[in-house]
């Protein structure tokens, strides 16, 4: 059996084996997937796959298993492929059979000739899926972007600046999240075998660990700016976001293909493929004029688009892929299983719920400028997570507009920044005349490319979009802006995008957490609205807000990190008799004064008793929760009239 | 990738079957097969079909040495010496076959079909080429009878006679297809395509796959499994019948068989590597389709040195350039003449999947399709379509120069027959044929549905069951789903009447309005659902849009003429702009669209049900205010409505409880566990589209007397105040309603329970929206004319008085406007608003009593 490196750095090798032995029957496929399952579920096994997240396509090992946290962006047709061949050697005649699953070329020796029309070929089937990293991913949990705004390529400067920022002290707990760490570890294995290879380009750096940042510095940004001149137009990676980088990847899929969805979040372990043939095919078809009948079915836009150089955007060939519930890092990446190790995380998490409760709430409300009700609901907010559907009525989603914040100071910015600390993905969308009128919010299909364009709302699931609506001035909104805005108004409404395919409109169902920041109420529809009274306005915001951020220990941080991420993981129920008693309750308020509660309040009130009681780890409403969810509905609404009643031309 | 001229040998070594001469079978022309049969069994009793050319004995003998199959070598019939510069000799085949009668017999052209060509040949062939080149050999026993062709189990001669009988007898009385209109149903129905290919020249004769499998089912699968093989054997019996009925007809070019509708009609998303090479039928929509490509199928060559020329055969999109001059013996001097090579015309289409056959979350596949020939150009982006075709999957060369290849094929279908799906969206045949079809089990289902006494209630409880209470509404719209039965009187001259029931859901804010429309938009197949805040006219119709590539103007159609047949939400109708709304007033009464934009002017079809929710004009709906006061709609749109309905809030305790429970019960219950309690969504939605598609119920004698008494107790309600109290329209929208009803119940005649309800459910809708808020008497006429009868007796009142005022006043030739006002109060006992006082004034005005200047008031 071949040793532990060998199934990280030559995968295929391995298939080969496996391959080798069960010519005959057709159940090695399965025997492959078996055996990486296994492997990788030895202990930390997972953790020495190399990311591409993490790690820059150039410094991965061709052909070697890597692993990939990312977002199903758009699907291409399935392709069919050879998946099992025959090659003939041209001198001596003999035959052999090889495998075609995992690689995009059919290999065959200097002396070797495919046999196309062997009865041995097998033509099988796989699908492409276009994927690119969970758009919004905080920085905390990734390396390559350690400051807010620094471009990727200045991490590695910083990278011992990195080490001590808040943000991504927590890395020594967890395995490795940077190459740069290979060299306090030498458990990688790939890192050896690359010194020994001497292929990589930085192989001579990882001795001399302290020279490295700078290396890879130059060569990160070499490698972008040389990228650039060879095809023009640069190509678009179709990144939702805008500024987003990282790898944009062609993932492969061998089985199952029908249960991904697009906007899915998948973690993948597969066969890095970046084979420098797979962009001969593009440079030769620019070049020449007269293509080949059957080449030029697609226009070179599609080419482009289908088959980008495979520096730019690598391929992987999956072994495994499976579903991520959430993108935490912090957490066990399947809360599911009954494992004994997942359930004791969650229990020991659980016996230590309400102090870091007390320290969120504490967090957010110096954040909020010590308004303690609003740091309530921005918990409830945060842990709220669309976990049904009734026909077309999305439930448990709780979008909250947070009005009367302060507009000259640049608090809803901090505000974001300090979200953005403790959500896996966000994203700050400043709502302007000009950005409504110009950016593209909707996915729309480009048929001469034959993909989909991506837009600002094509959002993994339980992603945070901030709004902030303070920056809005008054000025006129296009056709294109309308749409935007409608599209907003939907996503918050009905959790749906309609992702416009030219000739008919298709919605994708979503799970957005919409926060809106506002002066007065919002344009947006919105589930409850809440008036931000602050106690103290800080005379210079940056620094009081940093000041906050350094304050929180970092294992608080990633305390509250898991804490808004479980929870929302967490089932919830209500008791017949507590039923009961809310039943009761309604009539009751609706004899005092049936104007003041209706069938949306009620519905209101159930969602903040729903959140509230998750938010203290309970799973089932309790009398308390629901007389507190009331009082909370209370003060809010309180608040409301009595910002009415300061100015009485609002609303 | 290279130029196919310039490496033409060294593609060919690296496939590894240099010795193989192309095979004669590229062409596929049916006599070519036909003739090789001949060849190699001697079974003569092929002979009326046009085969076997003269041409062929004339070919040289050099290129027989290297291409056995001559018989589409048209190169005889061109003098050698032939000026290549003549513009007669450019062309495609078709154009230049014209003059050279090649078949000769019956001056019927052979025509190469690409559709089913040479790309095919290259897997075939060569998936079992163990250095046999031929498809068709001999195998099992010499006898003739046994032959099969080469890979298949498909016996030339049995299979010609099979499908010659097929095409003698078939008969099928009962399925009746749109194309068949001057058909004889009792009479063999291909018999009589080919009498029309005779009468009208067209050379295609398309079989419903269906037919041959009810027919045969063998056959059937022979030609799903092996159509390369099995159509020209088609081709060559179809035109065997036919030039044996009619030996004097000239056609183009000789008869080509298209079969369609293969298998069942097959989703993209089914296709796997089973189906390649096979017969498959697959419907999507086109989203693209490029320029015409002219695909070689033939290459000319002539020698530099002696002027000596050979045809080479297109394979597999490569030509074999002759290296050595098969005359003279020098090499490398052959050379391409464009100008003489054939070509046929060609024309790849992006098909994508249909909006309906998607899976949720998933975006949607393409195929690509290769047209040739006739096909070309005869679908455009934006069309649904039904393609039969061969489905084909090639290699891809990474680099021509390198061995690898890339482990991927690229596939595409060779489209044999199109069939367009929604052509007849524009031109308002009956819908019946589009409509899906239901299984026997589903329709038993339905049926056994529809007798229970309670379906009416059932399926009003299905529809929507987040949604709580408001029954009568959920009825309305119940009824507005399965619509009225169609009348046209077009012969009469009078038009169609409209079917469709228009709903109008005004109300409170936070009545769940908008979740029932989006409940409904999501419920039917061809539902639309915008806002009145960001839909503009234009959104809602349709425009013209110029196409950026071709400069071609386009219509395209907004969200009415989307929903033709089915049903368009409105939501925040009340925030509609006016000339957005007035759209409308055309598209709820005649059910049509008329544009004029940008030279073109037309009238669409937009037979769609209206689904409004509008909010009251002050956020809360106030109860002293009329419908048309609350919701500020024009009286003339609001009258197009068959049912208004408010949804307001209730308040009494029961309800409250109700509510309460089922809310929570929303928050806390498993989604299944909710589901089982009422009707599933696609039951409900089955339902509807039987009953909207296979009943359509006429009224009875009985029901026809109940809807006059009706109708007359409606219009005496009024009368006994003076003031009319139903129109005309309110009688149309109850005969729709009761139609409706009857739908529910399967029921092919409106009987005298459905009127009750329609009756029930408008006098329902009525009291609620058009009750005087003043007198608490329901009035017909707040709808029609915007203001009730006794608010209007009430302003004729006030005028009266303030007429009498100014007379009592004397002589005085003007008056002040405030000191009138004043003392009209005063003398009034109920309060007089200034806007009433001014409509008084205006009254009186129009009477030429009194004129109004500024803040004075001047008798005339």
């Amino acid at each position: 059996m071949p040793c532990v490196g060998d199934w990280l750095n030559s995968p295929l090798s391995i298939v080969q084996g496996i391959f080798a032995q069960n010519v005959s029957n057709s159940d090695w496929e399965k025997k492959v997937t078996e055996y990486f399952k296994e492997k990788l579920k030895e202990n930390n096994a997972t953790n020495w796959v190399p990311s591409l997240n993490d790690v820059p396509v150039h410094y991965l090992k061709p052909n070697s298993l890597v692993k990939f946290r990312c977002m199903v962006q758009d699907m291409f047709d399935p392709e069919f492929y050879m998946g099992v061949y025959e090659t003939v050697d041209s001198n001596t005649n003999a035959r052999v059979l090889h495998f075609g699953k995992y690689r995009d070329v059919a290999e065959c020796g200097p002396q070797q000739e495919i046999d196309l029309n062997s009865s041995q070929t097998v033509t099988l089937e796989r699908q492409t899926f276009y994927c690119v990293p969970v758009p919004g991913e905080s920085a905390w949990f990734s390396l390559l972007s350690c400051g807010f705004l620094n471009p990727p390529s200045q991490a590695y400067i910083s990278a011992s600046q990195a080490r001590v920022s808040p943000s991504t002290s927590y890395t020594p707990s967890r395995h490795k999240r940077s190459y740069e760490e290979d060299e306090d570890m030498d458990l990688h294995p790939s890192k050896q075998k690359e010194q020994h290879m001497g292929k990589s380009c930085c192989s001579g750096g990882d001795i001399h660990g302290c020279v490295e940042p700078k290396r890879l510095e130059t060569e990160a940004s070499a490698g972008h700016h040389v990228i650039s001149p060879n095809c023009s137009p640069p190509l678009d990676l179709n990144f939702p976001l805008p500024g987003e980088k990282g790898p944009a990847c062609l993932v492969k899929v061998y089985e199952s293909w029908e249960s991904f969805k697009v906007n899915d979040v998948l973690e993948v372990f597969g066969v890095l493929s970046v084979d420098p043939v797979l962009s001969i095919v593009n440079s030769e078809e620019r070049d020449s004029s007269t293509l080949d009948p059957m080449e030029c079915m697609d226009t070179a836009e599609e080419q482009r688009v289908h088959s980008p150089p495979a520096s730019l955007v690598p391929r992987i060939h999956v072994i495994l892929a499976q579903k991520l519930q959430h993108i935490n890092p912090l957490l066990p990446a399947c809360l599911n299983e009954e494992e004994s190790k997942t359930c004791e995380f969650v229990s020991n998490f659980m016996s230590e719920l309400s102090p870091v409760r007390a320290e969120l709430l504490g967090f957010l409300t110096h954040a909020l400028l010590g308004d303690s009700l609003a740091a309530e609901y921005l918990i409830l907010h945060l842990i709220s997570t669309v976990y049904a559907r009734r026909d077309v009525l999305p439930l448990g989603k709780f979008t909250v507009n947070l009005s009367g914040c302060p507009r000259s100071s640049a608090f809803t910015e901090h505000l974001y920044r300090l979200i953005q600390q403790l959500v896996p993905a966000s994203y700050h969308l400043r709502m302007s005349i000009e950005s409504m009128n110009h950016s593209r919010f909707i996915p729309r299909k480009d048929y001469t490319a034959n993909r989909l364009l991506s837009g600002l709302l094509q959002l993994a699931s339980n992603t945070s979009l901030v709004i902030d609506e303070t920056q809005l001035e008054q000025g006129q909104l296009d056709t294109a802006g309308v749409h935007n805005v409608t599209a907003l108004g939907n996503l918050i409404t009905w959790q749906k995008v309609e992702y416009d395919f030219n000739y008919h409109r298709m919605e994708f169902p979503c799970n957005i957490n919409v926060l809106i920041t506002s002066e007065g109420r919002s344009l947006l529809p919105s589930d409850c609205q809440v008036h931000l009274q602050p106690q103290i306005i800080p005379p210079n915001m940056e620094e009081y807000m940093s000041s906050l951020l350094t304050a929180v220990l970092p294992s608080v941080l990633n305390k509250f990190r898991i804490y808004l991420s479980l929870l929302r993981l967490l089932d919830y129920s209500i008791s017949e008799e507590v039923t009961k008693a809310v039943e009761e309750d309604f009539v009751e308020m609706r004899k005092n004064n049936p104007e003041s509660v209706t069938a949306d309040d009620l519905h209101r009130m159930l969602l903040v008793a729903r959140f509230l009681s998750l938010s203290a780890g309970q799973t089932t409403l309790s009398r308390e929760r629901w007389l507190r969810a009331k009082q909370l509905e209370a003060l809010r609404k309180a608040r409301l009239q009595q910002q009415k009643c300061v100015n009485g031309n609002e609303l | 990738m290279s130029s196919p001229a310039s490496t033409p040998s060294r593609r060919r070594g690296k496939r590894g079957r240099g010795s193989n001469p192309p095979t004669p079978q590229d062409a596929r022309s049916p006599p070519s097969q036909k003739r090789r049969t001949d060849d190699s069994t001697s079974t003569g009793d092929l002979q009326p079909m046009p085969t076997s050319p003269p041409a062929d004995a004339q070919s040289p003998g050099a290129a027989d040495a290297l291409f056995s199959s001559p018989p589409q070598f048209r190169h005889s019939a061109i003098p050698l010496d032939f000026d290549i510069s003549s513009p007669l000799t450019y062309g495609t085949p078709s154009s230049r076959v014209e003059g050279t009668p090649r078949s000769g017999v019956r001056g019927t052209p052979v025509r190469q079909r690409p559709d089913l060509g040479s790309v095919r040949k290259a897997r075939q062939v060569d998936l079992h080429s163990d250095g046999v080149a031929e498809d068709i050999v001999a195998t099992e026993q010499s006898l003739g009878q046994k032959l099969v062709i080469w890979g298949t189990d498909v016996n030339v001669a049995s299979c010609k006679e099979k499908f010659q009988r097929f095409l003698q007898r078939f008969i099928d009385p009962l399925d009746k297809e749109d194309e068949d209109i001057g058909l004889d149903l009792n009479e063999p129905r291909y018999m009589q395509r080919l009498q029309e290919i005779n009468v009208v020249g067209e050379p295609f004769l398309n079989v419903n796959c269906d037919h041959l499998r009810s027919f045969d089912e063998n056959l059937y699968r022979q030609l799903i499994c092996y159509p390369q093989e099995v159509i020209p054997t088609f081709d060559m019996a179809a035109n065997e019948i036919f030039f044996d009925r009619y030996p004097d007809s000239i056609l183009e070019h000789q008869i080509q068989v298209r079969p369609y509708n293969a298998l069942k009609t097959r989703n993209m998303r089914n296709l796997n590597p089973e189906d390649i090479d096979q017969l498959i039928t697959i419907s999507g929509m086109v989203i693209r389709s490029s320029q015409l490509i002219p695909e070689m199928q033939e290459a000319f060559f002539r020698c530099q040195v002696c002027a000596f020329t050979t045809r080479v055969e297109i394979d597999r999109g490569r030509i074999a350039e002759p290296s050595v001059c098969k005359n003279c013996n020098t090499t490398h001097s052959m050379a391409l003449i464009h100008n003489r090579s054939m070509f046929s015309d060609k024309q790849m289409i992006k098909l994508q999947e249909s909006p309906e056959d998607m899976p949720a979350g998933q975006t949607p596949h393409t195929v690509a399709l290769f047209a040739h020939n006739d096909l070309v150009d005869k679908v455009q982006p934006g069309d649904r379509i039904n393609v039969t075709g061969i489905y084909r999957a090639v290699p891809i060369r990474v680099n021509p120069r390198v061995s690898s290849v890339k482990s991927v094929y690229k596939t595409h279908i060779d489209v044999i027959h199109y069939r367009k799906t929604d052509s007849k969206r524009l031109h308002g045949v009956d819908e019946e044929t589009e409509q899906k079809r239901f299984t026997e089990e589903r329709v038993e289902m339905l049926k056994e549905l529809s007798k229970k006494a309670d379906i009416y209630e059932r399926l009003a409880l299905a529809l929507a069951p987040s949604i709580y209470e408001h029954e009568d509404i959920k009825k309305g719209i119940l009824l507005q789903l399965f619509g009225g039965s169609r009348k046209d009187f077009t012969h009469t001259g009078r038009g169609n009447f409209r079917a469709e029931i228009n709903i109008l859901l005004c109300g409170d804010p936070g009545t769940s309005k908008s979740q029932l429309l989006q409940y409904v938009y999501n419920l039917v197949p061809r539902g639309q659902y915008t806002s009145g805040k960001g839909s503009s006219a234009v959104g809602l119709t349709a425009y013209v849009m110029k196409d950026p590539e071709t400069r071609q103007l386009v219509l395209q159609t907004g969200a009415l003429v989307l929903s033709d047949n089915g049903i368009c939400c409105i939501d925040e109708f009340d925030k509609m702009n006016e000339s957005t709304r007035s759209v409308l007033h055309e598209v709820m009464e005649q059910q049509t669209l008329s544009i004029a934009k940008a030279g073109i002017i037309c009238q669409l079809n937009a037979r769609t049900s209206i689904l409004a929710a509008a909010n009251p004009i002050e956020s809360q709906w106030n109860p002293k205010k009329t419908t048309i006061e609350n919701i500020q709609l024009p009286h003339t749109l609001l009258s197009r409505f068959d049912l208004i309905f408010l949804m307001l809030d209730p308040r009494d305790e029961a309800y409250d409880r109700r509510l309460a429970r089922h809310l929570v019960s929303l928050y806390y219950q498993s989604e299944e566990k909710v589901e089982e309690e009422y009707m599933d969504m696609a039951v409900l939605r089955d339902y509807i589209a039987y009953a909207r598609s296979y009943v359509n119920p006429r009224l009875g004698e009985e029901a026809g007397q109940a809807l006059i008494e009706a109708y007359v107790d409606m219009r005496k309600i009024g009368s006994g105040r003076g003031m009319v109290s139903a129109y005309p329209r309110q009688l149309e929208s109850l005969i729709r309603l009761a139609e409706a009803h009857a739908k529910v119940r399967f029921s092919e005649k409106v009987e005298t329970i459905d009127v009750e309800e329609a009756k029930r459910l408008h006098r329902e809708a009525l009291k609620q929206s058009a009750t005087d808020p003043r007198t608490g008497i329901v009035d017909i006429s707040i709808l029609t004319t915007g203001m009730s009868a006794t608010a209007r007796k009430r302003k004729e009142e006030l005028a009266q008085a303030l007429r009498k005022l100014i007379q009592s006043k004397g002589k005085a030739p003007s008056l002040k406007y405030q000191q009138l006002l004043d003392d009209l109060r005063a003398q009034s006992d109920t309060a007089v608003t200034k806007e009433m006082f001014e409509e008084a004034l205006r009254a009186l005005a129009d009477e030429d009593f009194l004129t109004v200047t500024g803040k004075t008031v001047r008798l005339l």
